[in-house]
C-alpha cells in the first residue's frame, strides 16, 4: 500500500486531489510499474488490464452511445528512484460514444526512472474523445518519457488531446503523436512544457487530414531555462477538400536554453488550407514593460508571462 | 511643488534626435494634454517617462515627486505611482481580465473598473487578455487596469485611437474618474474632444515643446500650422 499513498500524494502536483478517485461514479485505474494497484470501472466502460513483466497492457472500450459522464482517471507511475514502466493501451469509442480521460504520470522520487506508452486509440464516427495526459516527475530530471501514440478519429468524430508538464524537472522526453482524421472531424492537439536544468525536449505532432472539412489544430507552448533543450516538429496535411489545419508553436527561451521549432505543412487538395506559425525567443519586451509598469518586478512579470503561456 | 518636472530633455538614436531640450511641468491631478503630429516624438516622452522602450536619456533629467527617476527601472517608477497605459497594448496568453486587473493588490473592484470603460463584467472578466480581443476591447481593458491601479500619474498614449467614436464618453469617463481620484494624467491625443478636457496642452513639435496653454488655444496653434513639421523656425528641428 506503500505504493498507492505515494502516487495518490504525488496526484498533488499534477493538479488534482487524491478524493477524486475515491468519488463514486469516477472510474480510474492506477499501476505502479507493473502493479495495478486499484481499478474500478463505471457502466458502458469495459476495461481489461493485465500486468505484464515490465508494466500493464490495456484495452479500454466505450461501446455505442455511450457517453462517461465523468473523466476517467489514469494514474500511471513509478515511486522509486529507479524503475521502468512500460504502458500498452488500446482505446476504442464505438460510434456516437463520449469520454474524457485524465492520465496522471507521477515519477516523484525519479532518479534514473523510464516510463515508455504505446497507445492506439480509435475513435468511431461522431464520438468524442478528450485526453489530457499530465505529467510531474519529481525535482532531479532522471526521467526518460517515451510517449507513442496512433489516433484514427472517425467521421464528425473529434479528439481533443493535451500533454502537460510544467512542474518540476522533465528529464528526457519524447513524445510522438500520430493522428489521421476522417470527414468532419476535429482534432485538437495541445502540449505544454517547462524545461529547466539540462532536460531534452522533443515533441513530434503530426495530424492527417483525410477526410473532406477535416480541422485540426496543433498548439505547443515551451517555456525552457538553464541549459535546457527542445525541438517541436508539427505537422500538417491536407489532403482532401475543405480540409484546414493549422500549426501554433511557441517557445520561450532564457538563460543558455537552445530550441528548435520545424513546423511542417502539405496540401495535396487544392481545396486544402494549412497554415502554420512559429515563434522562439526571449520573453517579450512590450509584455515584460507593460507588466513592470502595473508595479511587478521583472522576475514576477517573466514568471506571470512563463505561467500563462504554458496554462 | 510639481508632480512631474521633466527637464532640457534630450533623447537621440543615433544621429536622429527625437527628444530635443524639451521641458515640462505636471502638477499633482493635473490633466495635460500632449498635441502633435505622428512622429514629434509624443510617445517616446512618455516612455523615456516610464523607462520603456528601451529609451534612456540623452541629457537631462526627469523628477516625479521630488526625486530623480530616470535612473530607475519600470516598477521602482511604478512603485512611485507612475504608469502607463500603450497605444498598442501587449496580448498575453493565459492570463484572465479580472488576473490582469489585479496584478497589483490595489484593492479596486475589476468588475466596477470594466464597467466605467463600457464593459460587461460578466462578458469579460473570464476572457483571456490575448489576441481573440479586439483592439478596442483591448485598449478598454488597459484603461480599466490603469483605474485600478489608482496611480499618481497615468500616461495614456492616445487611449482614444482603435475606439469607435461613440465611444468617446467612456475614454472621457476614465479621464474624470482618474482625475477624481487624484491622478496626474499626460494624455496623449489626437481628437480635440479628448484633449479639451485637460487642464493645459502643449503641443510638441521636432521633439521640443513649442507652446502650452489652454487646450483651445493650443489646438488653435496646432490647426494654424502648414506642414507636418514646422519649418524648423519654431522648434529648431531642421
Amino acid at each position: 500500500m506503500h505504493e498507492l499513498e505515494t502516487i495518490l500524494d504525488a496526484l498533488r502536483e499534477t493538479g488534482e486531489d487524491r478524493s477524486v478517485l475515491e468519488a463514486p461514479g469516477t472510474a480510474h485505474l492506477v499501476a505502479e510499474g507493473n502493479a495495478i494497484l486499484s481499478a474500478r470501472s463505471v457502466p458502458g466502460l469495459e476495461v481489461d488490464t493485465q500486468e505484464t513483466t515490465t508494466g500493464i497492457a490495456a484495452t479500454v472500450l466505450v461501446r455505442e452511445g455511450v457517453r462517461i459522464e465523468h473523466p476517467v482517471h489514469l494514474c500511471f507511475g513509478v515511486v522509486h528512484p529507479r524503475g521502468l514502466q512500460k504502458i500498452r493501451m488500446d482505446l476504442r469509442l464505438e460510434r456516437g460514444a463520449a469520454a474524457s480521460f485524465i492520465a496522471h504520470c507521477l515519477f516523484p522520487r525519479a532518479e534514473k526512472v523510464r516510463h515508455e506508452m504505446e497507445a492506439t486509440v480509435d475513435i468511431g464516427e461522431d464520438a468524442e474523445f478528450d485526453y489530457a495526459e499530465v505529467h510531474f516527475h519529481g525535482p532531479f530530471g532522471g526521467t526518460t518519457v517515451i510517449p507513442r501514440s496512433t489516433v484514427t478519429v472517425g467521421r464528425n468524430g473529434r479528439y481533443i488531446g493535451s500533454f502537460t508538464l510544467t512542474t518540476g524537472r522533465v528529464g528526457i522526453l519524447d513524445l510522438d503523436t500520430t493522428v489521421h482524421t476522417s470527414e468532419g472531424s476535429i482534432t485538437e492537439l495541445t502540449a505544454r512544457v517547462l524545461g529547466s536544468g539540462c532536460d531534452r525536449i522533443t515533441i513530434r505532432e503530426s495530424v492527417s487530414l483525410d477526410g473532406d472539412n477535416a480541422r485540426s489544430i496543433i498548439k505547443t507552448r515551451i517555456a525552457l531555462k538553464d541549459d535546457a533543450f527542445a525541438e517541436v516538429t508539427g505537422v500538417t496535411e491536407g489532403n482532401a477538400a475543405g480540409a484546414r489545419g493549422h500549426v501554433d508553436c511557441m517557445e520561450l527561451l532564457r538563460d543558455r536554453a537552445v530550441a528548435r521549432a520545424v513546423p511542417m505543412v502539405s496540401v495535396t487538395n487544392p481545396l486544402a488550407k494549412v497554415t502554420h506559425e512559429a515563434a522562439i525567443g526571449t520573453v517579450d519586451r512590450r509584455q515584460m514593460e507593460t507588466l513592470m509598469a502595473h508595479g511587478l518586478s521583472p522576475d514576477k512579470a517573466v514568471d506571470i508571462i512563463v505561467k500563462g503561456m504554458l496554462r | 511643488m510639481a508632480l512631474l518636472e521633466v527637464d532640457n530633455l534630450s533623447y537621440h538614436a543615433g544621429e536622429r534626435r527625437i527628444i530635443e531640450g524639451l521641458s515640462l511641468v505636471i502638477d499633482p491631478g493635473e490633466v495635460h494634454a500632449l498635441i502633435g503630429t505622428n512622429g514629434t516624438g509624443k510617445s517616446t516622452l512618455a516612455c523615456l517617462i516610464m523607462g520603456c522602450g528601451g529609451c534612456r536619456p540623452s541629457g537631462g533629467e526627469i523628477v516625479f515627486a521630488g526625486r530623480r527617476i530616470d535612473e530607475l527601472a519600470i516598477h521602482e517608477r511604478a512603485a512611485l505611482g507612475i504608469t502607463m497605459a500603450w497605444q498598442e497594448p501587449a496580448r498575453f496568453e493565459g492570463l484572465t481580465v479580472r488576473e490582469y486587473l489585479a496584478l497589483k493588490k490595489s484593492g479596486a473592484d475589476p468588475a466596477a473598473c470594466l464597467v466605467m470603460v463600457g464593459l460587461e463584467p460578466v462578458r469579460y472578466l473570464d476572457r483571456l487578455v490575448d489576441k481573440a480581443l479586439s483592439g478596442g476591447e483591448r485598449k478598454r481593458i488597459e484603461l480599466a487596469s490603469v483605474l485600478a491601479l489608482a496611480p499618481r500619474l497615468a500616461l495614456l498614449d492616445e487611449p482614444d485611437s482603435g475606439i469607435d467614436m461613440l465611444s468617446t464618453g467612456d475614454i472621457i469617463g476614465v479621464i474624470e474618474a482618474l482625475k477624481e481620484g487624484g491622478a496626474a494624467i499626460l494624455l496623449i491625443t489626437h481628437r480635440e474632444e479628448i484633449a479639451h478636457m485637460a487642464d493645459r496642452a502643449s503641443l510638441l513639435c521636432g521633439g521640443r515643446i513649442i507652446c502650452t496653454g489652454t487646450p483651445v488655444a493650443v489646438a488653435e496653434r496646432y490647426r494654424e500650422r502648414r506642414c507636418i513639421v514646422c519649418d524648423g523656425t519654431e522648434c529648431d528641428y531642421a
